[in-house]
């Protein structure tokens, strides 16, 4: 509690009893204090408070009624009863009369167990509601189930609003209200519409609020047990709780983690089935001799259905592990350890992270080890890097609500970031401007006060401009540039290329435009950039975060809260595994490989011998395995953990076509996926509610998530079976105690870490839970900002960096008219190999689509629903159209996580010269309608 | 292609360059106007253009009486045919009216025949509105020939009247207003207004002739006091206002729906510019950046005549445009409760606010609010004109000022009476009203519409004013006097008023939105469950948010104490 000073304290008498309290309290937030018990239904901590249900009145001495205490604060001299008769009689009519609207009869109270906060009052206060006021019963509604993770029970509310405060002022979603009046009044779902055709989004928060269960789980959480974990979902990082029954996850609910404050969205709270699917892989399993290897029938199967008995024989664990090292020796022994490579996962823990490239670089002896972010920020790291320093965040999600202004560009954070979007929706209802640049009009533009909607691949078009308008504009922030800024007058001769006039031709806005966002972002006291996937993934995105740094450094943008850098997350631990060493060209807390200095230091703490060249990324490593012409040797043999290149990289043909043409495939995975299809030994892994380890979201905070349930059948731990293939490669490596010595692992990746973790020790996480790092001392809170007077580089400056426009590298012409872009959708993760196999997500969503524009589709003939072919000079798909009026003319959008229509056998490799990343938000396809039905589809 | 046609449509009907958040109800009025009913399709369509959520959009619409919502756009017009059960239409024969019209079109579509609460001419009773057209003195054969004419729009008054003076009705003695035979009085317009020395108090208030203050002083030596009802002193209502930083707002609440309550109709209709006056004397005095009228929409002829005042005050110069935002009620008497008022001009739920904060520091759009009733404005010029010495000479039993009593019920000449506060009853029904009705004997009175409690025939000689009621556990509110005589029943009154509560609560609070019902349902009973009812009335009376709740109980109470043989089996 912070300290009392007398200007904003209250003496009052609370029951008789004087006291002094903060002015600024509640009467029940004292009474709370007071070991006072009041009931409340409507209430919720921290929302704002609403006063209706009128169970926690209390008598105020001299006020004519009786007044709620949730939302009264205290005055000087107030005298508050809250036990006299008055009070309890009213309370108790109050909650009689409640029973009465909810249901809940003397009968049902009395043979049940309370379930919920209504029916544990009453049982409480002996309160049973008397005949004389049952409702006269006209026709009961029919409980609203259209939605397959919960129900809505009208007759069960009490109209408490806790369920519209969740949709509409915490996440702000904007689809739960309030219709009609009086006793007729009653929740609602968009216009009155069942929830599934709704616009709900399924988040849940409502079912979470609900003090009746109106609106209830289908699955409910009596009599589990709570484990305290992460969600795996995205980078946010949200805290939840696993509700567990006989092994079983039955439930989830949020927990007040730093990210999340206790919401989630619809794959945190309903997307955890999978980790029951009958589909897991419960054995180890080999290729069977002769058995091929054929990617085709990635394209022709039903892989929700297909029978892989055929291709695989199960084995022992004994023998999995052997046949996975010899096959990884053998190849050391014939050829060199370059031809090795590793891909590890940034869905895993720090823990697993550490351990993966720690086996590749001193097991293998090379450096070729990597993992999606390749795929989704490289080119960010590289950019911020080279720039400030360090790649990882300069400040927090929450801190949008210090910001005058935020400038999100191409992220769509309602459906890939979905809570850290409801921070963001809430700023701006405390002042916050947006300004929202994307190709696709995404919903958070919904709540911005400038829109630009751009043309694919033109970003750094526009931030160049924006950069012409605030130089040329003297908006600059010359204190911050003379101070912390090196390389700004060249930087200042560069730019004047680029003025919006030359530029916004190029961006498909207008010039206006450009220079109302440059200003207002430019004239902000305090703005911060965010940005996604929509800025990375081009052959351009280092540059597209070079000119975004540039952007933020010459307005000064650093230092405080509601400014600097945010590149948005995707995976749940990309920060951790790259901090942890997963890349190619570094070790561990971002030490590069080809420095000598840091080679000795690692050859001696891992007591092994390293290789001194930097590896080759993702994208590259496929491309060696046929390549016989590159500089590199070829890759024969791949250690893929928790990754699925078979669908998330780009040009699949070729990409499965390298995995098929392997000599050896290991594949560590919870699942059969399109990649595991191609393996030659598979390793039957946990999924994440099964781990215990660390993860750090994007806000750098390291958390700590307990394994809540086993692995299924005979399938291990991750970071068991690391160390199993490490000892059959020689390594002598010994972790002890729990969860097969996760704490030890932590502690020698906290040792690599430096100053970053060190006072990030693994008992104080276990106590805390979440610490954000950089933390110097196990006494302090880590720094949420960054940068605050130095930037991490050899100056303490930071670099701006002149770029170029060179537009898409595959441009649109009149063979391949559209522009495709790929992404996400808010209910499939990734390549969909956990959330398809997930109940309620893949029933929101079960099948591809894809996305086109109104117009397109009037020009195509095209309605919603019908089957529409798409091309591009890589190859084809097929899936039903879904006219999407967020979308330009001319451009496209297709989803990658459904392998009946895998979309990056459209996408191209080639790569970002800097990141490695390649293009997948821009690809030139032609689109036809399609007269031939789906030929497989479904999980 | 459905799309399509309502996204079409509903631009044409809403016909503005800008859309504004907070005009939601104005345009729902727009779309429910053309076809009789809010089709789903232009809901969602209305909710893209001012960028508010379905649910949201959908909550507001559903709250009022006078938007139906449909699924579909209709192929015709839905005319929706109200009939009155105020208990002044229903003493006259609505209920009646009702079964027989409901007979006469079960299976038509298009006529929508639905139950009003009290739509404010009780003097006319019994009325029935088609579309926006009141037929008063209605009968079954009024009512079809209306629909057969299809007269479905209020004809517009003429401004041709030369005057209308309030010193002159008190001095007639009886108070008298002359009740108009039709719908639609004469009104005096601006020239008349002017030519009887009409805003010469505002032109030298602003010329600076008149100081502020000497006003206020004034103001607050007449007593004058708020005459929506909660009667507090109007004076002192302007100092706190003006204290308080701007921009400040005023806010007219003409949401006239107290049932029995017709005083402000009756003088609005015949001399909009005497409110008009009064309302810019207290902006000025109190430094207002823009005033608002929240007028119920049951008075169409009324918002006619309104807006054609204020054009011409506007044409005149002596306001510009846009100062005045005339602003449309849909059917809810909560919005009379100021709070709730304001947020439905903020166009949202009318549900009342939580006090602290009170309207005057925190009110319309979160500014300082200086809230009152049309008449407390309407009797500012007069006040000051003739001075508070005037005003407080008028009144008996030592109370003092002068109250317009809207009579309806049992009386010979019901109408709006002008009379001396602390007036009794008996003295009004006698020299006021031409006595009962023949062969009608006072039996009791609802005091203060259907909030005010009832009393009995007995305390017919106690005088009528603020205060005076509270030992009775009675208000006067309004001085909307209902009066029932020996064929009439106090518990059919209470039932009336129980109803009436139990459809207009707003549902936000659990007491009022659950315990009006309830009550309601016990009232039936032959005999009155006591317990049970006590109850209702202490959760009814304590723990409700706004007065409406608070207040619904009293007609238990007074049937309880005045007439506990009605509710009381003789075992």
């Amino acid at each position: 509690m912070s300290e009392i000073h007398p200007e904003n304290t209250a003496s009052i008498v609370l029951n008789g009893v004087r006291l002094v309290v903060d002015s600024s309290h509640t009467i029940l937030d004292v009474a709370k204090a007071s070991g006072i018990e009041i009931p409340t239904l409507c209430h919720q901590e921290g929302w704002r408070p609403d006063g209706n249900c009128r169970a926690c009145l209390v008598e105020v001495h001299g006020e004519r009624t009786l007044v709620p205490s949730c939302r009264r604060l205290v005055a000087d001299g107030i005298e508050i009863v809250t036990n006299s008769k008055r009070v309890q009689s009213v309370r108790n009519t109050v909650l009689e009369l409640l029973a009465t609207e909810s249901g809940l009869t003397p009968e049902i109270i009395d043979q049940t167990t309370p379930t919920n906060e209504l029916s544990k009052w009453l049982t409480e206060y002996n309160i049973r509601p008397r005949r004389a006021y049952d409702e006269m019963t006209h026709s009961l509604p029919k409980p609203d189930d259209s939605h397959p993770a919960f129900i809505f029970d009208q007759t069960a509310c009490i109209q408490c609003d806790k369920c519209v405060r969740a949709c509409q002022e915490e996440q702000e979603n904007g689809v739960i209200g309030v219709a009609g009046r009086g006793a007729d009044s009653k929740i609602i779902f968009g216009l009155n519409q069942s929830i599934l055709d709704s616009p709900c989004v399924g988040c849940g928060e409502c079912v979470q609020a609900c003090p009746t269960q109106a609106l209830i789980a289908n699955q409910s959480i009596a009599d589990s047990q709570t484990i305290e974990s992460i969600c795996p979902y995205c980078g946010v990082g949200c805290a939840l709780n696993f509700h567990v029954n006989n092994g079983q996850i039955i439930s989830v609910d949020g927990r007040d983690g730093p990210a999340n404050h206790g919401r989630l969205c619809v794959k945190g709270r309903f997307g955890f089935d999978y980790v029951s699917s009958a589909s897991r892989l419960t054995k180890p399993l080999v290729r069977k001799t002769g058995a091929p290897k054929d990617p085709s029938l990635l394209d022709t199967e039903n892989l929700g259905s297909f029978d892989w008995s055929e291709l695989f024989q199960e084995v022992s664990w004994d023998e999995a592990l052997e046949r996975a090292a010899t096959g990884f020796k053998t190849i050391i022994d014939h050829h060199e350890p370059d031809c090795l490579a590793g891909l590890g996962s940034a869905k895993g823990s720090n823990e697993e992270a550490y351990l993966f490239q720690k086996l590749i670089r001193s097991g293998f002896g090379t450096n070729n080890v990597d993992h999606c972010t390749r795929l989704c920020h490289a080119s960010s790291v590289a950019a911020l890097l080279e720039c400030i320093g360090s790649g990882a965040v300069s400040n927090q999600v929450q801190e949008i609500k210090y910001a005058d202004v935020a400038f999100l560009i191409g992220c769509n954070p309602t459906v890939n970031h979905p809570v850290a979007a409801t921070w963001i929706k809430n700023a701006t209802k405390s002042g916050t401007k947006l300004i929202v640049a994307d190709p696709r009009k995404t919903e958070i533009s919904d709540f911005s006060a400038e829109f630009l909607q751009i043309t694919p691949g033109s970003d750094i078009a526009l931030i160049n401009a924006m950069l012409y308008v605030v130089v040329t504009e003297d908006l600059v922030n010359k204190c911050f540039i003379d101070d912390r800024v090196d390389g700004f007058e060249a930087f200042q001769a560069h730019i004047q290329d680029f003025s919006p006039e030359l530029m916004a031709p190029l961006c498909g806005v207008s010039p206006t435009q450009i220079r109302v966002a440059a200003r207002l972002y430019a004239k902000a006291d305090r703005a911060m950039i965010f940005w996604g996937m929509g800025v990375s993934q081009h052959t351009h995105g280092t540059d597209n975060v070079r000119a975004l740094i540039a952007l933020a450094g010459i307005t000064g943008n650093f230092g405080q809260r509601g400014q600097g850098l945010h590149p948005l997350r995707g995976q749940n631990n990309v920060q951790g595994a790259s901090d942890a060493g997963l890349i190619p060209m570094m070790y561990p807390n971002y030490r590069s490989v080809e420095d000598k200095n840091n080679q000795d230091w690692f050859e001696h703490f891992w007591s092994s011998s390293l290789s001194p060249k930097k590896g080759l990324t993702t994208v590259e490593i496929m491309k060696a395995v046929s390549n016989p012409n590159s500089d590199s040797p070829m890759i024969r043999g791949l250690y893929i953990m928790g990754e699925n290149p078979a669908m998330s990289d780009p040009n699949l043909h070729h990409t499965r076509a390298a995995l098929a043409a392997l000599d050896h495939l290991v594949v560590q995975e919870i699942f059969m996926t399109e990649t595991a299809l191609l393996a030659d030994v598979i390793l039957p892994a946990s999924a994440w509610p099964e781990k215990t380890g660390t993860v750090t979201n994007t806000d750098r905070v390291v958390q700590l998530g307990k394994a809540a349930v086993n692995p299924p059948g005979e399938a291990k731990a991750d970071i068991w079976i690391i160390q199993q293939l490490a000892y059959r490669l020689g390594l002598n490596w010994a972790y002890s105690g729990e969860y097969h010595g996760v704490s030890e692992i932590y502690s020698e990746l906290r040792d690599v870490m430096g100053e970053s973790f060190a006072g990030i020790p693994w008992a104080r996480l276990e106590i805390e839970k979440s610490v954000t790092y950089p933390c110097a001392k196990t006494t302090e809170e880590g720094s949420s900002v960054v940068f605050v007077d130095r930037f991490p580089t050899e100056s303490g400056k930071m670099r701006i960096l002149p770029t170029q426009y060179r537009g898409q590298t595959e441009k649109t012409n009149h063979t391949y008219p559209f522009s495709l872009i790929t992404g996400r959708l808010l209910e499939h993760w990734h390549t969909g190999s956990m959330t398809r196999r997930a109940f309620t997500l893949n029933s929101l969503q079960p099948c591809p689509e894809i996305f086109l524009s109104p117009k397109d589709a009037e020009d195509l003939n095209v309605l919603n629903g019908d089957m529409v072919s798409i091309f591009s000079i890589r190859g084809d798909i097929s899936a039903s159209a879904r006219i999407d009026e967020t979308l330009a003319k001319g451009t496209v959008f297709l989803p990658f996580a459904f392998y009946e229509a895998a979309a990056n056998i459209l996408t191209s490799d080639q790569l970002d010269p800097n990141g490695k990343i390649p293009e997948f938000k821009h690809t030139p396809v032609q689109l036809s309608k399609s007269r031939s039905h789906r030929h497989m589809s479904g999980f | 292609m459905f799309e399509v046609n309502s996204k079409i449509e509903t631009k044409t009907l809403i016909n503005e360059s800008q859309y504004f958040p907070d005009r939601l109800i104005e345009y729902l009025h727009r779309i429910n106007d053309y076809f009789g009913c809010l089709p789903k399709p232009h809901l969602s369509q209305l909710s893209k253009l001012i960028g508010r959520n379905e649910a949201d959009v959908f909550g507001v619409a559903s709250f009022y009486h006078h938007f139906k919502i449909v699924d579909h756009t209709p192929l015709k017009k839905i005319t929706t045919l109200r009939i009155c059960n105020g208990f002044s239409c229903c003493m006259a024969g609505s209920r009646e009216l009702a079964q027989s019209l409901s007979q006469e079109f079960s299976t038509d579509s298009h006529i929508n025949i639905v139950d009003a609460p009290c739509v404010g001419r009780c003097e006319q009773a019994p009325v029935a509105v088609l579309h926006q057209y009141p037929i008063i003195n209605a009968t079954t054969q009024k009512v079809l020939s209306s629909i057969a004419e299809n007269n479905i729009s209020h004809p517009p008054a003429s401004d041709k009247r030369h005057q209308f003076s309030l010193t002159e009705v008190v001095h007639q003695q009886n108070g008298q207003i002359k009740i108009s035979e039709t719908i639609n009085p004469d009104w005096v317009g601006l020239k008349a207004y002017k030519r009887n020395g009409g805003f010469n108090l505002l032109e030298s208030l602003r010329k600076g002739d008149i100081s502020k203050s000497s006003i206020i002083d004034e103001l607050i030596a007449s007593k004058l006091r708020g005459l929506g009802g909660a009667g507090f002193s109007a004076g002192r209502k302007w100092d706190i206002v003006s204290k308080h930083t701007g921009p400040r707002y005023l806010v007219a609440n003409l949401d006239e729906g107290e049932p029995g309550t017709f005083k402000d109709r009756t003088y609005l209709e015949r001399d909009p510019h005497r409110f008009l006056e009064g309302l810019l004397i207290a902006a000025y005095i109190v430094g207002i950046s823009r005033c608002f009228i929240y007028l119920r929409d049951e008075y169409h002829g009324c918002r006619q005549v309104l807006s054609d005042a204020i054009r011409q005050i506007e044409e005149a110069g002596i306001i510009d445009r846009g100062f005045i935002d005339l602003r449309r009620g849909a059917g809810a008497y909560i919005c009379g409760e100021e709070s709730a008022l304001i947020e439905s001009i903020e166009g949202k739920r009318g549900e009342p606010r939580h006090r602290p904060p009170y309207v005057a520091e925190t009110g319309l759009f979160g500014h300082p609010s200086l809230v009152h009733n049309f008449e407390t404005l309407f009797w500012i010029r007069d006040i000051i004109e003739h001075g508070s010495n005037w005003f407080t000479s008028h009144g008996r039993r030592d109370r003092s000022g002068l109250r317009s009593f809207s009579m309806s019920g049992r009386i010979k000449s019901p109408g709006v009476k002008l009379a001396p506060a602390g007036i009794t009853l008996h003295e009004l029904i006698e020299e006021y009203c031409g006595g009962m009705q023949a062969e009608h004997e006072l039996y009791g009175y609802l005091p203060g519409g259907a909030s005010g409690g009832i009393l009995p025939a007995r305390l017919n000689n106690i005088p009528l004013d603020f205060d005076t009621l509270s030992q009775y556990g009675c208000f006067i509110g309004s001085a909307a006097i209902v009066v029932m005589s020996h064929i009439d029943k106090a518990r059919d009154a209470a039932t009336n008023a129980m109803a009436f509560f139990a459809d207009e609560s707003c549902g936000q609070c659990s007491p009022c939105r659950i315990g009006t019902g309830r009550a309601l349902n016990l009232m039936h009973a032959e005999k009155w469950d006591q317990e049970s009812l006590g109850d209702l009335i202490s959760v009814l009376r304590d723990a409700s948010i706004c007065g409406l709740g608070q207040a619904a109980p009293n007609v238990i109470e007074s049937v309880n104490r005045f007439f506990p043989s009605e509710v009381i089996n003789d075992e």
